[in-house]
């Protein structure tokens, strides 16, 4: 194979309307069992530009275990109720707010700000958004975290979750406008 | 499982309920034509082809921003995005296996007792990173109306038929040369509230992972010479008629299968990667029975 050959990637397009009966499947949004030892709820709500909330947006979280090993395991679709593979599919319900149940991930190497990988679909837009959602202790590791640290602090905010009395974690996306998510480009 | 909203939602793309010819004309808002839209697509594709012209790169992806359909008006981030490096996690991707997707989930004609109504198709092709690289062992998710463009969802009212037969719902892991095929059935076009007389040319949703999680897209696959592509606000959503022409099948006769079904062949490219590999990682999955 010639590695000078890069290929043009083939564009994206809206999720649309209607993955309703496609891509949700059962215990897509459970990457552990609720209830099981050291799961915790991940929450938020999705909204657009006016401020209301998207009742047909799905996302997707992707992320290492609690000792912040990545995860090589098949059996997302068709869970056994043991096996952590580190992703998970969640389609808001219909007042906008999407939930998971999941680990707080682990720092990948010593003194990382540990975070969760995300991308984003929904009806109205057009190609999927990435993003992350950062725990909200370390502060120093999220001090020397090299995306957090390249974004002034209002602007960074937007992707530090905030911790529960419950010890779970909420997150809110906004689309568009105040308080607009950081999203990220990768290429 | 999250449910099939059937809520009322200030939706665009739900259709009118099934009732008499003469009720589907929307009475009480302002009437956007096709001709109000095309005007408006143009005018964007006219401005894309000056820029060009004057040495703007081709763009290869979706505009974010594209006014002509609408409901991308208040969703699209109004802020560039914000470029990082991808770390640790993000330059790997969830594992699935045949554990997750059973090898006949890739035939949608054969999911009820009867057969389904319509034209039997066969998609298939590659998946391949930026590289040239096949992606081996990952999962491709597909969804699309029936023969008569209508989707088993609840928000679809369009008043065109049902099959019994057809879900429209499949599911395959590529082989080890990135190769993924589904036999189908040829989805028909759909009338949707974009603008007064929208319809959306036929096509198949595609959800697909890579090696890398920020390799992840969702797009829609289309077939070759369809009459709808000008008119259509969210293929038109790339400005950039190569690009666009990347998401349009090709008729395969070496796929067609005789007195059974056409052959459309469809490549897909993701970007990246950005990771450096080890030899054995490109057999992909291939342990997930382990």
């Amino acid at each position: 194979m010639n590695n000078q050959t890069k290929l043009v990637p083939t564009p994206g397009q809206t999720v649309g309307p209607f993955y309703g009966y496609a891509l949700p499947f059962d215990k897509d949004n459970e990457l552990l069992a609720p209830g099981s030892p050291g799961s915790i709820r991940l929450q938020g709500t999705v909204y657009d530009g006016a401020g209301h909330t998207i009742p047909d947006a799905i996302l997707e979280i992707w992320q290492p275990d609690a000792e912040g090993n990545v995860v090589q395991k098949t059996g997302s679709l068709v869970r056994d109720g043991y096996t952590f593979t580190g992703w998970g599919r969640g389609a808001v319900g219909n007042s906008g707010v999407f939930t998971f149940t999941t680990v707080n991930p682990g720092p990948t190497s010593p003194g990382s700000a540990p975070f969760i990988s995300v991308a984003i679909f929904a009806r109205g837009l057009t190609n999927r958004l990435f993003t992350r959602i950062y725990l909200p202790e370390d502060t120093e590791a999220l001090a020397n975290d090299p995306l957090l640290s390249s974004l002034d602090p209002e602007r960074r905010k937007t992707l530090i979750a905030r911790r529960d009395a419950d010890g779970g974690l909420t997150w809110d996306v906004r689309l568009q406008g105040e308080g607009e998510t950081v999203f990220l480009d990768f290429q | 499982m999250p449910e099939e909203t059937n809520a009322q939602l200030d939706t665009d793309e739900s259709v009118p309920p099934a009732e008499p010819k003469a009720a589907h004309m929307p009475l009480d808002r302002a009437i956007e034509t096709q001709a109000d839209l095309s005007a408006e697509i143009n005018a964007l594709g006219e401005a894309y082809a000056r820029a060009l012209k004057e040495g703007s790169p081709a763009e290869t992806q979706p505009r974010l921003d594209y006014p002509p359909y609408r409901s991308s008006i208040l969703r699209h981030p109004t802020k560039s995005l914000h470029h990082a490096d991808p770390e640790t996690i993000e330059l790997y991707s969830p594992a699935f296996g045949h554990q997750d997707v059973h090898a006949l989930e890739s035939d949608l004609t054969i999911q009820h007792n009867g057969e389904p109504q319509g034209e039997r198709i066969i998609v298939a092709g590659r998946v391949l990173d930026g590289d040239g690289r096949p992606v081996a062992g990952q999962l491709v998710e597909i969804w699309q109306a029936n023969s008569s463009g209508r989707y088993i969802h609840k928000r679809d009212q369009h008043p065109a038929p049902i099959d019994p037969n057809f879900t429209g719902i499949g599911r395959c892991i590529t082989g080890p040369d990135g190769s993924y095929r589904f036999t189908t059935i040829k989805p028909g076009a759909y009338p949707w509230k974009n603008h007064l007389n929208a319809w959306r040319p036929a096509h198949i949703h595609f959800s697909l992972f890579g090696t890398e999680f920020t390799q992840r897209i969702i797009t829609q696959m289309y077939f070759p010479g369809d009459q709808l592509f000008p008119l259509d606000p969210i293929y038109q959503t790339i400005v950039d008629q190569d690009a666009r022409d990347r998401l349009v099948a090709t008729y395969d006769h070496s796929l067609t299968e005789p007195e059974w079904a056409l052959g459309y062949n469809w490549d897909i490219v993701l970007t990246g990667p950005k990771r450096t590999w080890t030899e054995n990682e490109a057999l992909g999955a291939a342990g997930d029975e382990e």
